[in-house]
């Protein structure tokens, strides 16, 4: 064993620092195909005695855009009765339920991995980006059942659909950024994941996937683009069934908002983490 | 590896659960449910390279947390912790296992978790499913298994590891007397090999067979440190339980 080459580690104490940057992101990196792994054995157990198994989560938002199809496109009806609505319904609700499935496996993350935190070292970033990981593979069959009633509704097909996977990224890390910040508040209040069901449906009735933005007043629409998902939604309206390329205004500020919460859950996130291990 | 004067606290809240509600009520009540434990005090001591060094103490001595401490998991609060060299710990058995899933899946899983890529587990696999020697059971979930053959699947992942710098938290021993007894050859070959590797342990016999050296806790300060044999007797005199069978008995 050559003692040269060996990198000497030094544990010191800290104050709420960002631990170093570069070593922390490098090994983050190297254990990145753990937090994949992580994610599919985890979504491979979850499913472990169900019948469905991995079925009822592109199942749960299908059945619930069925409720909302005849609560709002039949007897509230109108001009919305036909197939296209549904396809808008089911474009906002599985985009939504991204963020949702995103946020609620972020926000116990940390909490329920325990074990692993008091026995091992490593970037604990790697938990929530797990979680993300999850997220995202219960997103990609979700994706694909959208494809099929885009077709059935008769929604626009065409190049401008190749602006998908920069919105699923932005997306992406849009719910990174939410669940690092959810992940440690978890930590230090515990009932935050059972406050967070309710945090989310208000999301969702706030966010434009039940309804249009045409439909709103005039008056309270700069009210309604505070929500940070709001650009998002409005943007992922605009490639799939206006059938064009999205706003530069709106893209622009979906990316401003994923970035900042990346940044900012990051910060927030890192400066707390080492405290992990004490408060679990 | 060199700790310096190394102390560690916990701030334990006096509420189980921290919530919200109960963070509210402290805030109204204006006090502060924090507790304050002192792990480890002024702890210093050096363990060359290639070293075994037996960690022996009452429970609540502060082993476990200088473990943790040294792997890096706990922050310190004062002092300084070095270490050369990578770090693996076996401090408890089957971390990031998961019971829903086969023996197979976990021997993956539980590598990864220990930092290996999948390509070093793939290539220790058939090694460490022979040394756990579960037979068909591998392919079965492991909440199906007894607690020994979770615990020989476990042992099995963590000694397969390849650690630089080896910590051990006591009770990796289980599994019946066969098993038992093919363990602890293999602990007695690992700590032949040129490796640092702390040992934290109540069987003593097991630490003065194995280590170099031995550090004696109490309460977070460093009350002996010097050759096993020595700092055990001296140790086994000041509990006053004497060497007696119990003491002796396995890790």
């Amino acid at each position: 064993m050559s003692t040269a080459v060996e990198p000497l580690q030094v544990f010191e104490p800290h104050t709420r620092q960002v631990p170093p940057l570069g070593p922390y992101l490098r090994e983050l990196w190297r254990r990145r195909r753990f937090a994949v792994h992580l994610a599919r054995m985890n979504l491979k157990a979850a499913s472990y005695d169900t019948a469905f198994g991995q079925l009822w989560q592109v199942l749960n938002p299908l059945l619930l855009a069925g409720v909302y199809y005849v609560l709002f496109g039949i007897i509230l009806g109108g001009d919305r009765g036909g197939p296209d609505y549904l396809s808008v319904l089911l474009a906002g609700l599985f985009a939504f339920t991204f963020t949702r499935n995103a946020l609620g496996l972020g926000a116990t993350s940390i909490v329920s991995g325990g074990r692993l935190i008091l026995n091992t070292a490593f970037p604990r970033a790697l938990l929530p980006l797990s979680a993300v990981a999850s997220a995202l593979l219960l997103y990609v069959p979700m994706l694909g059942v959208y494809g099929v009633f885009h077709l059935i509704g008769g929604q626009p097909v065409g190049w401008q659909l190749l602006w998908v996977p920069l919105l699923v990224a932005i997306h992406t890390v849009f719910n990174l950024g939410l669940a690092l910040v959810f992940a440690a508040l978890t930590v230090y209040f515990r009932d935050t994941s059972s406050f967070l069901p309710y945090l989310l449906r208000i999301w969702l009735y706030l966010s434009p996937v039940l309804w249009a933005v045409d439909d709103t007043p005039e008056r309270i629409r700069p009210l309604l683009a505070i929500n940070p998902l709001f650009p998002l939604f409005g943007a992922w309206h605009e490639v799939l069934l206006d059938g064009r390329s999205p706003s530069p205004g709106l893209l622009g500020y979906a990316a401003l908002w994923a970035v900042g919460l990346l940044l900012g859950g990051g910060w927030f996130f890192l400066t707390r983490e080492r405290e992990f291990a004490v408060r679990i | 590896m060199r700790v310096t004067d190394l102390s560690v606290r916990y701030r334990t809240t006096a509420e189980k659960v921290p919530t919200l509600k109960s963070a509210l009520v402290r805030l109204g009540r204006r006090e502060r449910a924090v507790r304050v434990v002192e792990a480890l005090k002024g702890v210093s001591f050096e363990v060359p390279q290639g070293a075994v060094l037996g960690v022996i103490g009452a429970n609540g001595a502060g082993k476990s947390t200088l473990l943790r401490t040294i792997a890096g998991i706990l922050p310190p609060d004062t002092g300084r912790v070095e270490v050369r060299g990578k770090v693996t710990t076996l401090l408890a058995l089957g971390v990031g296992f998961n019971g829903n899933l086969s023996g197979r899946e976990n021997v993956v899983l539980g590598g990864m978790a220990a930092g290996l890529d999948r390509a070093d587990i793939e290539a220790r696999y058939d090694e460490i499913t022979a040394f756990a020697d579960l037979g068909d059971f591998l392919d079965l979930p492991m909440k199906t298994y007894s607690s020994g053959m979770y615990g020989r699947l476990a042992f099995a992942v963590a000694v397969h590891l390849d650690p630089g710098i080896l910590l051990i938290d006591e009770a990796l021993s289980t599994g019946d007397a066969a098993f038992r007894k093919k363990s602890e050859a293999k602990m007695r070959e690992l700590c032949a090999e040129a490796r640092t590797i702390l040992l934290v342990s109540h069987g003593l016999a097991t630490v003065r067979q194995l280590a170099t050296d031995c550090l004696w806790l109490h309460r977070g300060t460093v009350m002996g440190h010097g050759d096993p044999t020595s700092t055990i007797r001296d140790y086994t005199r000041f509990v006053d339980v004497g060497e007696d069978a119990v003491a002796l008995d396995s890790v």
